[in-house]
């Protein structure tokens, strides 16, 4: 299996610029290394994933991106700005929502919004101008008088990205940006990335669901173990692993073993009455099985077409074993799979 | 949104000045929104006015001015220290609130902006002399309702006894907010801080240096509570102050710088 899509670091004359760029990233924490040399380049204006399992260090390179914490080796680069060097250049150019809610919670949503816009030194007006149209777009007004700690998880997801965005940041760090949040929750912050990055914000976003980075990010990162398993847009994931397959599933235990039989280059699951046939679940090989089905006079009672998804290629990426079979039915995350 | 306005490019002295009162006007807000914390710690000091003037009154001040003190000149002796353990007291409060608020996510914000690094710590430490200073006129309005008098003190012996107490306070709050930073919880904080309120018990506070045991004189004496006590009697009663005034100005200093230094140092450690 390659261990990457893309080059990591790319050839000069890219046509954008890198808003966030890092070369060997290192970090450890006593014996146990976190970050294990990773390589990254984030174009200006797209949306970037580091995808991960728990523990796999996606926040820790947060951290240091954002000059939360300083790495123990290698360079970083954020909005031009060594992360190392000059740490309050990339500060000025960055907003972060860390994991956990970064919201004051003694004092009300509002005031929250107001020591934002002080700590930018915006003028009064112009503070008070700025905190209420986020307050409004954010969907807090009603609660802007409430203490924070009074609100729900999604309300404090919304205010954390409202005061992230009060001084107009450039790039903005989201680590696990929708972790606990209910699925309306969800919707709506994808909604909320999706305006930012059309207004021209660079996204870097850190996530456990590969759903979100397939309908977020323009490129992703698998991260394993502290180093960078894969890169590349959703497509050029997908392509890395094993094809897809059509399922045929059976009521009746003669018709399902006279089609295993028949049919040839198939995964046999004898306890569900179901089978597998290796596809790529275009309409002409669909329409050969399903003649193929026709003319053997067997009727299957379900047809159902599944096409290689992020699952599979984390599963395939992060798996201990050699993934020869990625879409077994024992696995702890049963695919997503397109009922026809 | 926001357009982004162009700052006049700040020094760094106004921008520390501006982001320190933000922070401070942030803790002030805290104060105010939750004054339980505070008032909670001012019962203590007139807990123990009011049981020492009261209860033991009548046999401590057998202990002062060679024997022949009534009440009322023991309430006079009593006062300084009382104040002092005021302070003492409202530092257990600070080092809460840092250790509180250290654990909140928004000091992780805080750090990933672009403002005055210090401020954070600025804020606490100012806002928390404040809460000193409104204790410590509160338990002095006790004071003089249960009959303290200053006897002598003139409009300048006042202001000196006012900046000894916002010095001693500003000092002693460097201290507990450095306390209050390598705390894990607010109960660590709580239990890291009590030795500012133990100290003025052995102290010149209750009873004079000269009854305690004589190995301990020395320790008593040199304390910082002591000679910060003395001399507020000095300016407050026209006691005699003599080497106690520079001693309670070394003493300040020296405490300002330790706990400033400290708490940045650890403030400018990653944070886990």
């Amino acid at each position: 299996m390659p261990s990457s899509v893309m080059p990591t670091s790319s050839p000069a004359g890219q046509p954008s610029p890198a808003a966030i760029s890092a070369v060997g990233l290192r970090k450890s924490y006593g014996d146990k290394t976190v970050l294990d040399g990773i390589d990254l380049r984030i174009p200006a204006g797209s949306v970037f994933a580091l995808l991960g399992p728990n523990g796999a260090g996606k926040t820790t390179a947060v951290k240091i991106l954002s000059t939360l914490i300083t790495a123990d080796g290698g360079q970083a680069q954020v909005a031009g700005h060594d992360v190392a060097t000059s740490p309050d250049g990339v500060r000025a150019a960055i907003g972060v929502t860390g994991q956990f809610s970064a919201v004051d919670g003694l004092i009300t949503g509002e005031e929250n919004m107001l020591l934002m816009a002080d700590l930018h030194h915006l003028p009064k007006r112009e503070g008070r101008r700025v905190a209420a149209e986020l307050l409004e777009r954010f969907d807090l007004v009603d609660a802007a008088g409430k203490p924070a700690q009074s609100y729900s998880g999604g309300m404090k997801r919304r205010l954390d990205i409202a005061m992230t965005l009060v001084g107009n940041p450039r790039i903005i760090f989201l680590d696990e940006p929708t972790t606990g949040l209910d699925p309306r929750s969800r919707h709506n912050m994808w909604q909320i990335i999706r305006e930012l990055v059309s207004g021209g914000v660079t996204v870097f976003l850190t996530t456990q669901y590969l759903d979100e980075a397939d309908e977020l990010a323009d490129r992703i990162a698998v991260l394993n173990n502290g180093k960078i398993a894969a890169q590349g847009t959703a497509e050029e994931l997908k392509r890395l692993i094993p094809g897809g397959h059509v399922r045929l599933r059976f009521a009746d235990p003669s018709a399902y073993r006279s089609a295993a039989t028949a049919l040839r280059e198939i995964t046999r699951d004898d306890e569900a009455l179901s089978l597998q046939i290796p596809s790529d679940g275009s309409q002409r090989e669909l329409r050969s099985i399903l003649d193929w089905l026709d003319s053997a006079g067997i009727e299957a009672d379900e047809l159902t077409v599944h096409t290689p998804d992020l699952d599979d290629v984390f599963f395939a990426l992060t798996g201990s074993a050699v993934p020869t079979q990625p879409n077994q039915p024992n696995q702890p995350n049963q695919p997503k799979e397109a009922a026809r | 949104m926001s357009a982004p306005v162009a700052p006049a490019r700040p020094t760094r002295l106004s921008l520390a000045v501006r982001d320190s009162s933000t922070m401070l006007r942030r803790n002030l807000l805290h104060a105010r929104r939750y004054p339980s914390l505070t008032l909670n710690l001012l019962l203590t000091p007139v807990m123990l006015l009011l049981l020492f003037v009261y209860v033991f009154g009548d046999v401590m001040s057998a202990g002062i001015g060679g024997g022949g003190a009534d009440r009322s000149e023991y309430i006079a002796y009593l006062v300084p220290g009382i104040l002092l353990m005021t302070i003492g007291s409202t530092l257990v409060g600070t080092a809460v609130s840092v250790s509180n608020d250290m654990t909140e996510g928004i000091i992780a914000r805080f750090r990933t902006m672009a403002i005055h690094r210090g401020s954070v710590l600025i804020g606490h430490v100012i806002g928390s002399v404040v809460q000193a200073v409104m204790s410590v006129v509160l338990v002095g309005a006790v004071a003089v309702a249960i009959g303290f008098r200053s006897t002598d003190a003139s409009v300048l012996e006042w202001i000196a006894a006012f900046g000894l107490l916002t010095l001693f306070a500003l000092a002693f709050t460097w201290i507990a907010v450095g306390m209050g930073m390598i705390s894990p919880s607010a109960e660590a904080a709580s239990n890291n801080a009590l030795p500012l309120v133990f100290l003025p018990l052995i102290s010149s506070a209750f009873v004079p240096v000269d009854a305690m045991p004589g190995w301990f004189q020395p320790i008593a004496e040199y304390q910082p509570f002591t000679p910060t006590i003395e001399t507020l009697r000095g300016l407050l009663l026209g006691t005699g102050i003599g080497h106690n005034g520079w001693l309670t100005v070394v003493w300040c200093l020296v405490l300002a710088a330790l706990g400033y230094r400290w708490s940045k140092a650890v403030f400018n450690r990653d944070p886990k």
